[in-house]
């Protein structure tokens, strides 16, 4: 005997409603760019990952924000409707807080300065390094974007080499050059 | 280290609600089911390993079957859960086996709180039966010598 989907639904709504926890995921399936596996916490969201396998990121989450991680659809309505309107091209703001406690201060540094990087726009490591106090750093801005908790709501496919190439992206070269096709940065 | 929420419910969901359907029937079986891991959720935070997870579980489930059956039945209508070999009902062992270790502690509340067989409560607290029965028998002990 196994427990009922509505039953194992029911408990992850009421632990959700009893603020009991740390961080509530799920995966958004449907977009454009392919599954995204999202959590969020009281504070905002703290997740965005394009690999949609839950296992890969449990111990990671429990380490940062807490163990009581579990999947509830919930909690996450809000960043799922602000994905929506943003893959539909209604949306070039998130307006969700987000949650990057845990983070070393320099990582932190850079990712605030990435946030003011506007829809539609690009930079480059350089400059994003340069406003954030060391211009020759554009290699360790290289890494932050790299390890970018909250990709596409910390826009770090807005980054691009001096050169104007896309030079990389965790998700993928193709999935970066869709977000930047899709915010009208590239033709 | 404790496992993410997540692992740990995926692990024991299935099992708890079995062992609660079988002992309250469907009816009360998904409400204690959601009281029970919302009991552990609020504990868990608190928790300084992860060892023993499952018993820990099972003590909570038991509990709740425990005070279900209680508001259930009017006074007269308990049924005789414990008085075996002069040992004291579950009223009076409950709040005394919290300072047990886990096991002693889940196999006591299994066994006398809830009247299982110590092949049922190996399975529960994932030993055997053999190990389930010295379990109780160690936690009786040592219950017995602190409170005499």
């Amino acid at each position: 005997m196994t427990i009922s989907p509505s039953l194992d639904e029911r408990f992850r709504a009421a632990a959700a409603a009893a603020d009991l926890l740390d961080v509530a995921f799920d995966v958004v399936q449907d977009t454009p760019i392919g599954p995204l596996l999202v959590g969020v916490t009281e504070r905002g969201v703290c997740r965005i990952s394009f690999d949609p396998d839950s296992e890969h990121h449990l111990e990671e989450l429990a380490r940062c924000f807490g163990p009581r991680v579990l999947r509830s659809s919930k909690p996450v309505e809000r960043l799922r409707r602000e994905l929506d309107e943003y893959f539909e091209g209604r949306r070039q703001h998130f307006d969700i807080e987000t949650d990057v406690r845990g983070l070393p201060a320099y990582n932190q540094k850079v990712l605030a300065e990435l946030a003011r990087v506007e829809y539609g726009r690009t930079t480059t490591y350089g400059t994003l390094a340069a406003l954030t106090g060391n211009p020759r750093a554009a290699r360790a801005v290289g890494t932050v974007m790299n390890r970018n908790p909250i990709p596409i709501v910390l826009p770090c496919h807005r980054v691009i080499g001096a050169s104007g190439s896309l030079t990389g992206y965790a998700g993928g070269l193709d999935r970066k050059e869709q977000l930047l096709r899709l915010e009208g940065a590239i033709l | 280290m404790i496992p993410p929420f997540e692992t740990f419910y995926e692990a024991h969901r299935a099992e708890i609600f079995r062992f609660l359907d079988r002992r309250l029937g469907r009816d009360r079986s998904e409400d204690a089911f959601q009281e029970t891991f919302l009991r552990a959720l609020r504990a868990y935070p608190r928790l300084e390993h992860g060892e023993h997870l499952r018993a820990w579980v099972f003590t909570i489930a038991s509990r709740i079957v425990v005070d279900d059956v209680r508001h259930r039945k009017p006074e007269g209508e308990l049924p005789e859960l414990a008085a075996e070999e002069g040992l004291p009902a579950f009223e009076d062992l409950a709040p005394l086996t919290d300072d047990l270790p886990p096991k002693q502690r889940a196999a006591i509340v299994l066994r006398y709180g809830y009247d299982l067989s110590y092949d049922e409560i190996g399975a529960a607290i994932g030993s055997t039966e053999q190990a389930a029965r010295q379990a109780a028998s160690a936690g009786v002990r040592r219950l017995r010598k602190e409170h005499q």
